[in-house]
Parts: structure tokens; C-alpha cells; sequence
């Protein structure tokens, strides 16, 4: 027969295969004879999940109390009580992970990944302080978000920042929003946790640049009120949005404006507007054609941050890990590099052909292209959006509290006359 | 003339449909999240069948000391007189005189069982996640020694830093009740 030998070699190689399977080591566990007993590994237990419902209690609670002594009891002490209590839980004690701003990536995440679920506690953590100011305004970040906290203690002199400027500024929010967002979605990173500058202080250990920044953010926060709150922060741009709506929001007076001017330099975060005159007539035709003009400029913006977004995809797109690794192999290939990195070699021993590895990389480069868009389209919305809000007239007729940018700090408080009239009212009643 | 009752104003108007929008648009959110959620948390373990031991661990944890430590899963090891993951290569002699250890702290223990047999064991105190011994014992030996995040000092922090510097993607969100990754026998 000569099909025999073949049939030999065939199960012998069918043997070889199934080899790893069947407990094959190099040098097999020896059998004892002094009655030697085999240790077992140790595998210490993580926190328990309980806790994560505990944080999700503690954050509702904190929200509750922040509502009610902003909104009902109107008093800036117990507002910085309770901001110090939730410093030292939510920062200090729980070393401020996992916190609503990180949340945003996780839901996101979640939304693109099909293999990723978010956790419960996650999902609340995201959820409840966006809930809480659709109803009450941000109270959230007045007392109970630890970035913030730690902001507000070190705000010695508070320079005042011009509105053109704040709101230009606050363009950065926006585009790291987009950023983490645009990262999130693709499983490439996440940008917020890499990059949250007081989280090293919280854990007293990190890494040294963020650390760096985390200082500098402290040192600018001396003079100009919640610098990371105000122009950085990405949750920060929905609570914004949702807080314009909110059904109840924090105002100066507890009654009337008698348009004193006492509080319009209480704020140190330029939250107080001040009563808008009408405009000349002259001025006011100006406007018309102005904002006309805008509203036409508004797609062109949209469309030209759109392309400038997908046309850098080469850039964007080198976050996420495999395209790092692809671009590495392809100079590894061609030669143009002679050493070879960890990746690399993590990734030759894997066995993957470099075609896939090509293939996998350009698929998720594609997506970078139409997030480019879609993050450029959003950035051109929100310019377009900004030139309009600062163009157009708005009537004001008191001082009043701008409701988006009210961080519910309750500074302003004491500051109006009517306020202290209330006070030293209430105090009666008490005799 | 029949006076209007309710002075609704277009702005109020549009106020009360973006705030009933964002509400609704809010529990659809939750709703659409909560079907694709888990009860429990997740931690970050590294899976040992990936992993290179680059190195990276003992060095980009955001903790001082790093959460990750080296662990011995005993079935798999060969209890040899020459351990790949304990002695240098070319040691002078295979006892544990520290010019003949791997180990840069001297993390690893070696104690006489029988006749020639040894046990290897981790301090975790010493440790410091550096991969040394787990290269030596995978190129060479059974692949007993590998590398774990070890949960009594692991932050769990959103992001792992590690894992974002991981060169292999040997990093995974796991279960939080399952939260070790180690070797089995019929795997090695």
C-alpha cells in the first residue's frame, strides 16, 4: 500500500495538533513523595460592586442637599460645606474615579461598541447630576463635583474675564468634548481620564506631566475663577446646555431687582449680566444685516470645519493603538527604520499577516473619517452659533444670573440688599 | 375681545418643547443604555496568553508602587533545580546567592522541597512588575510565572494608564467577579 506511509505522517500530525490541548508542559509538574502539599494562588478580591452603589447613593444625596441649600436655604456657607464633604468623598476617599465627566466615554463607548457594556453604576453616575439640572441648574458643579471643588478653594482674586473672551475661550470645551467623544466612539482612548489634571492630586501618585498641568491649572485658578470648569471641562457644555432650560435656577435677588449694582462684580465667574440697554436705531439696522450675513456664513463654517476634520484623519486616527501599529510595521517594512519597537514585536509574535493587519487599520481609519466631519460639522455649529450669540441684542432688564454659565456657587447671595432684608426677616421670626 | 388666558410667548413656547424634548431624550438614553448595561462593575486584568512582559507595568501604573505584580500558578511549574525565572542566565552556581538571582528585588523565594525538586514563590511586597522572570520562565521553562493586576491595590481607574501603554493589548475589562485571568493546565 502506498497510501500507508501518508496515513502514518497524517495522524501523526493530527496527534501534534491536538498536543497543546492535552497538558503537554516542558518539564511536567513533578510527582512528590514527601507528602508535599501544592500552594494554591492568591487572588485578592476587588472592592465589592456594593460600593459602586453606595458612590451612586452618596452622589444622589450630595445633588439632593446641593438643590436645596442653592435653591431654598440660599446660604454660600453650607453651599462650601457641603463642596468641601464631597472634595473629600468623591476625590480624596474615592480617588475621584469614576466621575460623570469620564462617564460621558463610557456611555459613548457603549453606544459604538458592540462588545463593551457600560456599567449601572456608570450609566447613573452620567445620568443624575444631567437630570438634576434640567430641574435645579448646576448645582452639580457648585458642590458636588471634586474638579470643581478644588478649583473654588484656591480662587484667592478673581480677575474678571471679558465675555468675547470667555466665550471664545470656551470653544476649547467644545472641541474636547468633540475629541473625547470622536475617541470614545472609535475605541481609541480616553482622552478625559489621559488628560484630567487634578486626579494625581487626588491620589497623591501619577504621572508627572499631568501632575504639571494639574498645578498650573491651580495657579491660573487663583486669579481667574475655575479656569478647567469654565473652559475645558466637557461635561461642563452639556450641563450648560440642559441648565438654560432648567425649570428652576438660582436667582440674585430672592424677590425683586431694585437694580442697586451691588452684586455686578460678586461673580467671580462672570456669570452676572448686566441689564441690556435697547439698541440705537442706527446700530440696530447694522445688526439686522450683520446676523443675515451670519446666518448665511453658518453652513459655509459647518461645511469648511467638516472637510478640515476628515482631512486630518491621518492624525487623528494615530490614537487608536492599531494604526499606530500598522504605520510602525509599514516603516518597519519598508525599511526605513532599523529598530523594532514593543508593539511590533508583540505584534509578529501574534502571527497576524501584515495585510490584515493593513486592513484592520485602514477600516478604522475610515471611521476617523467620517468622525472628522462630524466633529468639524459640529465645531462649525458651535462658532457659527457663538458669532451669532454675541451679535444680537437680548433684552435684560434686571441683574440677573446668565443661566448657562451660573456655576450655583450661591457667592452672589450675599451681596443683594433685598437678600438681607429677608435674612434679618427670617431672623425675626426666629425672636 | 376675548382675552387670551395664558401668555404663552414663542420663547416660552420653544423653552417648554426643548425642555420636554431633553427630558424624553434623556430617559430614551437611559432606557436605550440600561438594555446594554451590566449590573456589575468591570476591573482591568491582563491576559497572560497575550502579554509580552514588556516592561511597561512596573512603570506606567499611577500608583507609586505598581498594582500589578508577578504570580506563580503552581500547577504549571516545573519545581526545577534550574529555574529560568529565578536564576540569571549562565549563573555561576543554581543556588540563591544574589549574583546568581533574575530578579532585580529578589522577589522570588526558592525553597528545597525534595530531592530535586524546588518552590518558587512571589513576594509581593518586593515585586515590582518588572517581567523579568516571566520572559525567563516563558522562553524556556513552562510559563508557570506571569503577570497580574492584583486587586487589593489596584485603583480600577477608568482609563487604565497601563493599559493605555500596553504594546500587545494583553489589557481587558473583565467582570468584577471574575477578576483574575490566570493559566490553566490544559492551556499551557
Amino acid at each position: 500500500m502506498r497510501l500507508l506511509p501518508h496515513t502514518i505522517i497524517a495522524v501523526i500530525a493530527l496527534l501534534n495538533l491536538c498536543a497543546p490541548a492535552s497538558a503537554e508542559l516542558l518539564f511536567p509538574p513533578p510527582e512528590f513523595e514527601s507528602g508535599y502539599l501544592m500552594p494554591s494562588t492568591t487572588t485578592p478580591h476587588p472592592h465589592q460592586d456594593v460600593y459602586e452603589y453606595v458612590d451612586v447613593a452618596v452622589l444622589f444625596v450630595a445633588l439632593s442637599l446641593a438643590s436645596y441649600i442653592v435653591l431654598k436655604k440660599r446660604s454660600r456657607r453650607a453651599t462650601f460645606v457641603l463642596m468641601i464633604l464631597s472634595l473629600i468623598y468623591f476625590g480624596f476617599w474615592r480617588k475621584g474615579c469614576v466621575c460623570p465627566i469620564g462617564a460621558i466615554q463610557n456611555v459613548v463607548l457603549s453606544i459604538f461598541d458592540a462588545t463593551y457594556a457600560v456599567p449601572i453604576a456608570v450609566l447613573l453616575f452620567f445620568l443624575l447630576p444631567l437630570v438634576f439640572t434640567l430641574f435645579f441648574g448646576r448645582v452639580f458643579c457648585a458642590a458636588v463635583c471634586p474638579l470643581g471643588a478644588i478649583q473654588d478653594l484656591v480662587l484667592l482674586r478673581p480677575a474678571s474675564v471679558p465675555y468675547w473672551l470667555a466665550s471664545g475661550l470656551r470653544v476649547l470645551a467644545y472641541l474636547y468634548l468633540g475629541l473625547a467623544v470622536l475617541f470614545a466612539a472609535t475605541g481609541s482612548a480616553f482622552l478625559i481620564c489621559r488628560y484630567d489634571p487634578f486626579v494625581a492630586f487626588f491620589r497623591f501618585s501619577g504621572n508627572v506631566n499631568i501632575l504639571i498641568i494639574g498645578v498650573c491649572f491651580l495657579l491660573v485658578g487663583l486669579f481667574i475663577g475655575r479656569p478647567y470648569c469654565r473652559f475645558f471641562c466637557p461635561y461642563g457644555i452639556i450641563l450648560r446646555q440642559l441648565s438654560r432650560l432648567s425649570k428652576w435656577q438660582v436667582t440674585i435677588t430672592p424677590d425683586e431687582c431694585i437694580q442697586c449694582r451691588l452684586c455686578e462684580d460678586s461673580c467671580p465667574f462672570g456669570a452676572i449680566r448686566s441689564p441690556a440697554v435697547q439698541w440705537p436705531a442706527v446700530e440696530y439696522d447694522k445688526a439686522k444685516k450683520r446676523l443675515a450675513f451670519l446666518i448665511l456664513l453658518m453652513p459655509v463654517l459647518i461645511l469648511l470645519c467638516g472637510w478640515t476634520g476628515s482631512r486630518l484623519k491621518n492624525v487623528t486616527s494615530r490614537m487608536h493603538p492599531t494604526v499606530r501599529l500598522a504605520e510602525r510595521i509599514y516603516l518597519e517594512e519598508a525599511g526605513d527604520v532599523n529598530d523594532i519597537t514593543d508593539p511590533s514585536t508583540a505584534f509578529r509574535a501574534t502571527g497576524e499577516t501584515i495585510e490584515s493587519l493593513y486592513q484592520r487599520a485602514s477600516v478604522i481609519r475610515e471611521r476617523f473619517t467620517l468622525g472628522g466631519w462630524l466633529l468639524g460639522a459640529f465645531l462649525g455649529l458651535v462658532i457659527g452659533v457663538k458669532l451669532i450669540a454675541v451679535s444680537v441684542w437680548r433684552k435684560r432688564t434686571d441683574y440677573e444670573a446668565d443661566r448657562a454659565g451660573c456655576l450655583a456657587c450661591a457667592r452672589c447671595f450675599k451681596y443683594c440688599p433685598r437678600e438681607r432684608l429677608r435674612l434679618s426677616k427670617t431672623k425675626k421670626e426666629f425672636r | 375681545m376675548a382675552e387670551i388666558k395664558d401668555n404663552v410667548t414663542r420663547r416660552q413656547l420653544l423653552r417648554t418643547g426643548c425642555y420636554g424634548g431633553c427630558l424624553a431624550g434623556l430617559g430614551g438614553l437611559a432606557g436605550l443604555l440600561a438594555a446594554k448595561s451590566r449590573a456589575g462593575d468591570t476591573v482591568w486584568q491582563i491576559d497572560p496568553y497575550i502579554c509580552i512582559a514588556c516592561g511597561n507595568c512596573e512603570t506606567h501604573c499611577v500608583l507609586e508602587e505598581s498594582a500589578v505584580k508577578c504570580v506563580q500558578v503552581y500547577e504549571i511549574c516545573g519545581y526545577c533545580d534550574y529555574c529560568p525565572g529565578f536564576h540569571q542566565p549562565g549563573a555561576v552556581a543554581l543556588d540563591t546567592g544574589a549574583e546568581n538571582e533574575l530578579c532585580p528585588t529578589g522577589a522570588i523565594k526558592r525553597k528545597f522541597v525534595e530531592d530535586p525538586y524546588f518552590q518558587y514563590d512571589i513576594d509581593e511586597s518586593l515585586c515590582v512588575a518588572c517581567g523579568k522572570c516571566v520572559k525567563g520562565c516563558a522562553a524556556f521553562g513552562n510559563g508557570s510565572l506571569f503577570l497580574q493586576v492584583r486587586h487589593d491595590r489596584c485603583l480600577n481607574c477608568n482609563e487604565c494608564s497601563i493599559a493605555a501603554a500596553c504594546p500587545s493589548g494583553a489589557f481587558k475589562r473583565v467582570p468584577a467577579d471574575k477578576p483574575y485571568l490566570l493559566k490553566r493546565v490544559e492551556n499551557a
